[in-house]
């Protein structure tokens, strides 16, 4: 009764069922997700002020950058741990994968800071 | 020192002509090194140089004698002894920490010092004294050692015993007959002749005299030379002055009366050294030894100081001693032409040969000199002349007479015979005016010394005639000096310059034209007058420069440049020259250096294969001055951008941060899982806090602290952080799996 489907459609089902399967994720787990797309907007916002105004002083516009990637590599990291269905992880309990990720954050940011100048 | 007169003269010396030979200019200069006489040959002389060398007035001690061409005869000046070798013996003779190195030294210092007239210090005296005490009263001094401190005591009188003297005679007179060498004998000898001189009763008279005498003699060569000793083969002239002295020694302390036939031998013997004798071109005589004598000194000085000393000692002893006076007033001109020696040795020698020539019974030379031979016609100088001894002191009565004025270039002159008017109160010859037809210009005056006493002929030598260069110098008269630019035969424009006053001309020619320069130069007596520089030249603003001969017609000079000739000379270079005039003569009193103005040349342009001019010298205070100064640039900071983007962008930046509370509001974030009860409560707030205090720290350490103790305190949080959270996480895992396997 219709057309056969487009890829307008075919786009718009899959974007659905993501969408979908995506809030079936636990709360965690989404926090953590958040907390990545903070961490790389802000990096983005970044790269666009460098863009603009010129990459004097280098150094600062590197550890700004690197830290928000940083931290969002090791958001990922935690992600992966607290995971129940990794089977790989299955006995890390999440407490200490918190606090890896917690003393990590803590090194990256101490060297970010002397970086910064 | 010479007075600055006096050396203006000696420069003009240096460069006029002298009155025989025009070409070639030579004088002599005394080389301290050598002791010889060396052949100077002056140059040409840039005359602004001469003019500022005569200016300056600087002082040396290079004494400059006019030598002529073999052809002529000597014309020359010597100077009696003057208050420079006072202060010359002053100087070289000072003796180091208040005495002298040596007794030999000694002797030499206080000789000079006597002969000069100068007085010696009590304190040096004492010193001196002391060491002569010590020599005479030691038993190891030799017979040289002795004879140095007799010959000290003898100028000091220092207190000495007759028991030391007497005790020395015995050892000088073994030493006499022991002698092998001429040194031994002279030293011995010596010593006797000095006891005899100081000490009245004693007894110092040699028995074997004729014995000594024919010892000695067997020493001599047949050209006139003495050996030293028998077996040594040298000899020298030095040596045979030293034998001379010790014969007559022998002669004077004669127990006997000596064979005259002897001494008539020995009498040829010094007339034999007189063969070997040597001239300069100027009237000098002087000895001279080809090998090094055993005291270490070579050179005529020393030789003909001993042969003059020798000589004198042995005519004083006997009479007749047939020397020609023409040879004793040579060795005068010798030790006379050395001016002021350099070191003392050479001083002694000069003054102690000239004080034995002073008085010595051969004859006794007279010295005629000019104390000023450059004359001036504008300030009417007379001619003055001064006749003395060697040593300066006064002659016996006599008259000078001019005989004969040779003007430069002429051979021939006519004969005067006027005799100068002596002047008792100066002490001084002198003719009220110039003979006349003396114009300025260069001159040889022949003076004759006539003695007033008949019998002083033969006491004293004056040498016949002796020729003296004179300079006279006046105003020359400048005339008519006209600057004209030609244009073939007809003249543009003409200018009258004043010469030698200040001029300036603005001329301009081109290439077609000519510049004629004229002017006439007259002597004070009217007649025609050829400098010895007359230039003309153009210089042109780049500094390079041409310089032309001002050719003459007896009175009238004249130049003329054709520039249609000149423009390649000229490197084609057209623009400003400026032009000087040059006239110049040792005898013009008024020459001149003048610039005239400039004149502004057109010249055509140069065609490729044209000459480059010479490059100019760099000015080496340029090339080696300072440089610019370079101002340090500082690195420029960067553009920063304005303050309104960054804020903007601070608060873009804020934005995501803000989309994170907010999501974490809408996905439901809770605090349920917070621990209740206190103690996990404690630490988990405290965990939080450990957490906010390590990143308050990182604030702390990005705004003002060091990473030093940054690290520190980061240690001791971080310490408390691990216990803290350690506890509260497993008290959360616990917590967590009790809800699992319930």
């Amino acid at each position: 009764m219709g057309k056969s489907p487009t890829t307008k459609d075919d786009a718009q089902a899959l974007f659905h069922s993501l969408r979908s399967a995506y809030s079936a994720t636990p709360t965690n787990l989404k926090i953590i997700d958040l907390y990545v797309v903070f961490a790389v907007f802000t990096a983005l916002i970044q790269v666009v002020y460098m863009a603009v105004v010129g990459s004097f002083p280098f150094n600062s516009f590197l550890s700004g950058v690197l830290s928000c990637v940083g931290t969002a590599v090791l958001a990922v990291c935690l992600r992966i741990q607290v995971n129940k269905e990794n089977k790989e992880f299955k006995d890390l309990p999440p407490e200490r994968a918190f606090a890896d990720f917690v003393l990590c954050n803590l090194v990256l940011h101490l060297v970010i800071m002397n970086f910064l100048g | 020192m010479l007075s600055g007169r006096r050396l203006f003269t000696v420069a003009l010396t240096l460069s006029a002509g002298v009155a025989c030979s025009n070409d070639l200019e030579n004088s002599y200069i005394f080389d301290g090194r050598s002791n010889r006489k060396i052949l100077f040959r002056s140059q040409f002389i840039e005359f602004d140089q001469l003019i500022e060398f005569g200016m300056a007035m600087k002082v040396g001690i290079v004494v400059v004698l006019l030598a002529v061409a073999s052809i002529c005869e000597a014309v020359a000046i010597f100077h009696p002894i003057s208050e420079s070798h006072r202060s010359a013996a002053l100087e070289l003779f000072s003796p180091v920490a208040g005495s002298f190195s040596s007794l030999e030294e000694a002797y030499e210092a206080l000789r000079t010092f006597e002969v000069l007239g100068i007085e010696k210090k009590p304190d040096i005296k004492d010193h001196t004294c002391n060491s002569v005490v010590d020599a005479l009263s030691s038993m190891s001094s030799n017979s040289r050692d002795l004879y140095h401190a007799l010959r000290v005591n003898g100028l000091l009188k220092c207190k000495t015993s007759k028991e030391a003297l007497t005790g020395i005679i015995s050892r000088l007179k073994d030493a006499v007959k022991d002698s092998t060498s001429l040194l031994d004998y002279y030293h011995a000898i010596g010593g006797l002749l000095l006891i005899k001189d100081q000490s009245s009763e004693v007894d110092v008279l040699l028995e074997n005299a004729d014995g000594i005498l024919r010892s000695i003699k067997a020493l001599s060569q047949s050209d006139g030379r003495w050996r030293y000793s028998s077996n040594n083969p040298e000899s020298s002239t030095y040596a045979a002055g030293l034998a001379f002295e010790t014969l007559s020694g022998v002669i004077q302390l004669a127990a006997s009366a000596i064979d005259e036939n002897l001494i008539g031998t020995l009498k040829k013997d010094i007339v034999k050294l007189f063969d070997s004798i040597e001239k300069y071109d100027d009237g000098s005589y002087y000895f001279d030894d080809k090998h090094i004598d055993v005291s270490g000194h070579q050179g005529p000085l020393s030789a003909t100081a001993a042969v003059v000393r020798g000589l004198t000692t042995f005519a004083s002893t006997s009479e007749s001693l047939n020397i020609p006076e023409d040879k004793i007033l040579g060795l005068a001109r010798f030790f006379l032409g050395i001016g002021v020696p350099g070191n003392s040795k050479d001083l002694y020698y000069q003054i102690d040969s000239l004080s034995h020539l002073e008085n010595n019974r051969v004859s006794v030379p007279l010295v005629l000199s000019l104390p000023a031979t450059v004359l001036s016609l504008t300030s009417k100088d007379k001619l003055k002349v001064k006749v003395s001894t060697v040593l300066g002191s006064i002659a016996p009565p006599l008259s000078v007479k001019l005989m004969q004025v040779f003007s430069s270039g002429s051979k021939d002159a006519s004969v005067l015979k006027q005799e100068l008017h002596f002047d008792p109160k100066e002490a001084i010859h002198m003719l009220d005016a110039l003979p006349e037809g003396v114009d300025i210009g260069k001159y040889v005056f022949a003076f004759e010394i006539v003695l007033s006493d008949p019998e002083d002929k033969r006491k004293f030598a004056t040498g016949g005639r002796t020729k003296v260069p004179v300079h006279v110098t006046g105003v020359v008269k400048v005339d008519d000096a006209k600057v004209a630019v030609l244009e073939g035969d007809i003249v543009e424009s003409e200018k009258k310059l004043d010469l030698p006053g200040k001029n300036d001309l603005a001329l301009s020619a081109n290439h077609l034209q000519k510049l004629h320069l004229s002017f006439l130069l007259t002597t004070p007596f009217g007649k025609p007058f050829k400098p010895h520089q007359a230039l003309l030249k153009l210089r042109h603003e780049t500094g390079v420069e041409h310089i032309f001969v001002v050719e003459n017609s007896g009175r009238h000079f004249e130049i003329t440049l054709d520039f249609l000739g000149l423009v390649e000379k000229f490197f084609y270079l057209s623009g400003q020259y400026d032009i000087e005039l040059t006239v110049g003569d040792a005898v013009m009193e008024n020459s001149f250096l003048q610039p005239l103005g400039s004149i502004e040349l057109d010249l055509p342009k140069a065609p490729e294969k044209a000459t480059q001019p010479p490059p100019q010298a760099v000015n080496p205070y340029l090339r080696y001055g300072p440089k610019a100064e370079i101002a340090h640039i500082f690195r420029a900071p960067e553009k920063r951008p304005p303050q309104e983007v960054s804020f903007a962008f601070l608060g873009l930046v804020l934005v995501p941060f803000l989309a994170f509370l907010v999501g974490l509001l809408r996905l439901g974030v809770n605090l349920k899982n917070f621990p209740t009860s206190t103690i996990p409560a404690t630490f988990a707030i405290l965990f939080h806090g450990g957490i906010a205090a390590v990143l308050l720290l990182y604030v702390l350490f990005w705004l003002k602290l060091d990473l030093f103790t940054t690290l520190k305190t980061l240690g001791l949080i971080g310490t408390f952080l691990m216990f803290v959270g350690h506890r509260t996480l497993s008290h959360l895992a616990s917590a967590s799996a009790k809800l699992k396997s319930a």
